[in-house]
């Protein structure tokens, strides 16, 4: 198989790529160290029968991936069937057009195993290093969410718009792999608009999930699935929905708890603030043993339907490369099938499977034409 | 008879604190006022104290968990709200304003709210005025214009409790006719989408 999955809903890891000390050692790794754990993680993730792998991308200390299309042109070089993405594509500071080329020729390098997840990023001094400010966050994302549809689906783009100098007969190079432009999901904790965003195209919302209460998820959900039957993409529960989520486990429970607990108290994000305990219970955060990772997981179903992608945050916080390929060891071989066989026992027929550039080639052939020539999905 | 949610906010520390006695007066006088306009007043009372650890983990999480959680969806939905804190170190209690900062944006926006504040000497009083006022009025919050002081000899008898009563009074008056003056508050939902796709795309 060349390009991820399609016969049902992909699981997989994303990564913060965050340079935290391991609070038990005090070790702090480097940058070079860093950058090759993440290349690991990703090969481990395609050995241990994951399907999808998602880099986030970040401009400041103490995060690692500015570059996201190099390390997953690389991760493209050393897989087969890993599914690489973005968690997130910054649609806000990055050029549309430097994004239209990037993962365009990913695309090729990568025989198609690649999607993009749209985010806004939400650290403020990084807008005006790029020219920006945060204030426009919303406007950015649209905008140049519409220009990079544009630069993808039309040979040649006469475009003029707020935020970039205007385009004048110009051509995107390379243009998409078999003229089907990478699938594109957006990301937002609880920026409705974004959700709005996602379903007038009709393309995927994945609901980050971690760090946060269910109910964001659920309440960014519905809308979004609402929105995506209101444009006419299809019904409510055909929307292509995706979602984060954080473990850890071990075979006994008491000691996941044991052994992650100082890694949460002195977490990024959350650390020196509620205890474990409350996290778990407040938001998706789950530490214990597998099987409690597969009745948390499947209890996702109940608030947001079936879905299409899982996946999991397993790398950060400074836990070493080596718990973290057990983990995955873990993830792979006794929670992940479980997943995928109960997923897809619960899941309706005319509920779809997560996009690949499989399907939407073969769609687009169905619709007669090269997907590049075919009109955009959207409502007029 | 129609009924209002009016949530009281008490800051204080101590317990048994002025500052809970202060914010009890000023809601029982509300309720009598409110009962005179034909409206029955339904209190909740919001024991800072009570929630301090959640009100920090707000903060560093970015929401509200566990029993705070529902405090918070009941002063988004209050008719009116009774803020009290007590005087520290020459302004607010340090966890009021910690309160303040974490309610969403617009939780209190065109909402009708009574301030007051304890603390040991009169010579504080005007904290109320400069430092609690204008945190309400950047949150857009209709204050009214008697705020109440209550020092250590308002609680002693005398004239000094007369002209506190009076206070109170004053201000529980002004509450309520703001209150009636309203319809039924509807909570902000932070998730509603407020415009539809058109809308939010730029336009040539």
């Amino acid at each position: 198989m060349q390009s991820g999955r399609q016969d049902g809903m992909q699981f997989g890891i994303f990564t913060v790529g965050d340079v935290t000390p391991d609070p038990t050692t005090g070790r702090e790794p480097t940058e070079a160290e860093r950058i090759k754990a993440m290349v690991t993680i990703a090969l481990k993730a395609e050995e241990v029968g994951l399907d999808v792998f998602a880099t986030g991308e970040h401009h400041n200390p103490p995060f690692v991936p500015s570059s996201p299309t190099t390390m997953l042109g690389y991760i493209a070089a050393r897989t087969r069937n890993l599914l690489l993405s973005t968690s997130t594509t910054l649609i806000t500071t990055n050029d549309p057009v430097k994004i239209a080329e990037d993962y365009a020729m990913l695309q090729h390098l990568a025989d198609g195993r690649v999607d993009l997840m749209m985010g806004r990023g939400n650290t403020g001094p990084v807008y005006p290093w790029f020219g920006q400010d945060i204030r426009n966050g919303i406007s950015l994302a649209l905008e140049n969410y519409a220009l990079l549809r544009r630069l993808w689906r039309e040979d040649v783009v006469d475009w003029k718009g707020q935020f970039r100098t205007p385009l004048q007969s110009f051509t995107s190079t390379p243009r998409p792999l078999d003229g089907v432009p990478p699938f594109v999901w957006h990301g937002s904790i609880r920026s409705p608009e974004i959700a709005e965003q996602a379903a007038y195209y009709g393309d995927g919302f994945f609901a980050n999930h971690i760090f946060w209460p269910k109910e964001h998820t659920q309440r960014m959900i519905g809308l979004y699935r609402q929105r995506f039957e209101h444009y006419g993409h299809g019904s409510a529960d055909q929307a292509i929905v995706g979602l984060g989520g954080q473990v850890f486990m071990r075979k006994n429970s008491q000691d996941a708890v044991r052994e992650f607990r100082p890694y949460f108290d002195n977490a990024p994000v959350y650390g020196h603030g509620p205890s474990l305990e409350d996290f778990t219970r407040e938001t998706p955060l789950t530490v214990g043993s597998p099987q409690e990772v597969i009745d948390r997981t499947l209890g996702f179903r109940d608030y947001v339907g079936d879905y299409q992608r899982q996946l999991f945050l397993m790398d950060h916080a400074g836990l070493p490369l080596k718990t973290v390929l057990e983990q995955l060891d873990l993830l792979g071989e006794e929670v992940v099938p479980v997943l995928r066989r109960e997923f897809a026992a619960l899941r309706p027929a005319h509920v779809p499977a997560a996009p690949t550039h499989a399907s939407l080639k073969a769609a687009a052939e169905q619709a007669g034409k090269p997907a590049a020539e075919t009109e955009e999905q959207v409502p007029a | 008879m129609t009924s209002r949610k009016l949530v009281v906010i008490s800051s204080g520390l101590s317990q048994p604190s002025s500052t809970r006695l202060l914010a009890d007066r000023l809601a029982a006088a509300t309720v009598e006022e409110l009962k005179l306009l034909g409206i029955a007043a339904e209190v909740r009372t919001v024991e800072v104290r009570d929630h301090a650890h959640d009100i920090v983990n707000n903060v560093l999480t970015g929401f509200p968990s566990g029993q705070w959680r529902t405090e918070v969806e009941a002063i988004g939905a209050a008719d009116g709200v009774i803020a009290v804190t007590p005087v520290l170190k020459a302004s607010y209690a340090g966890i009021f304003k910690t309160l303040l900062d974490v309610l969403d944006e617009g939780a209190l926006a065109g909402k009708p709210v009574a301030i007051a504040a304890s603390g040991g000497t009169a010579r504080h009083s005007l904290i109320l005025e400069h430092a609690v006022r204008p945190v309400f009025a950047y949150l857009r919050a209709v204050v009214v214009p008697t705020a109440v002081f209550a020092a250590a000899e308002d609680w002693s008898g005398g004239a000094s409790a007369d002209s506190l009563r009076e206070r109170i009074g004053r201000a529980a008056a002004e509450l309520a006719e703001q209150i009636a003056q309203r319809e039924p508050a509807k909570p902000a939902d932070p998730f509603a989408l407020t415009a539809s796709f058109e809308d939010l795309l730029p336009k040539d």
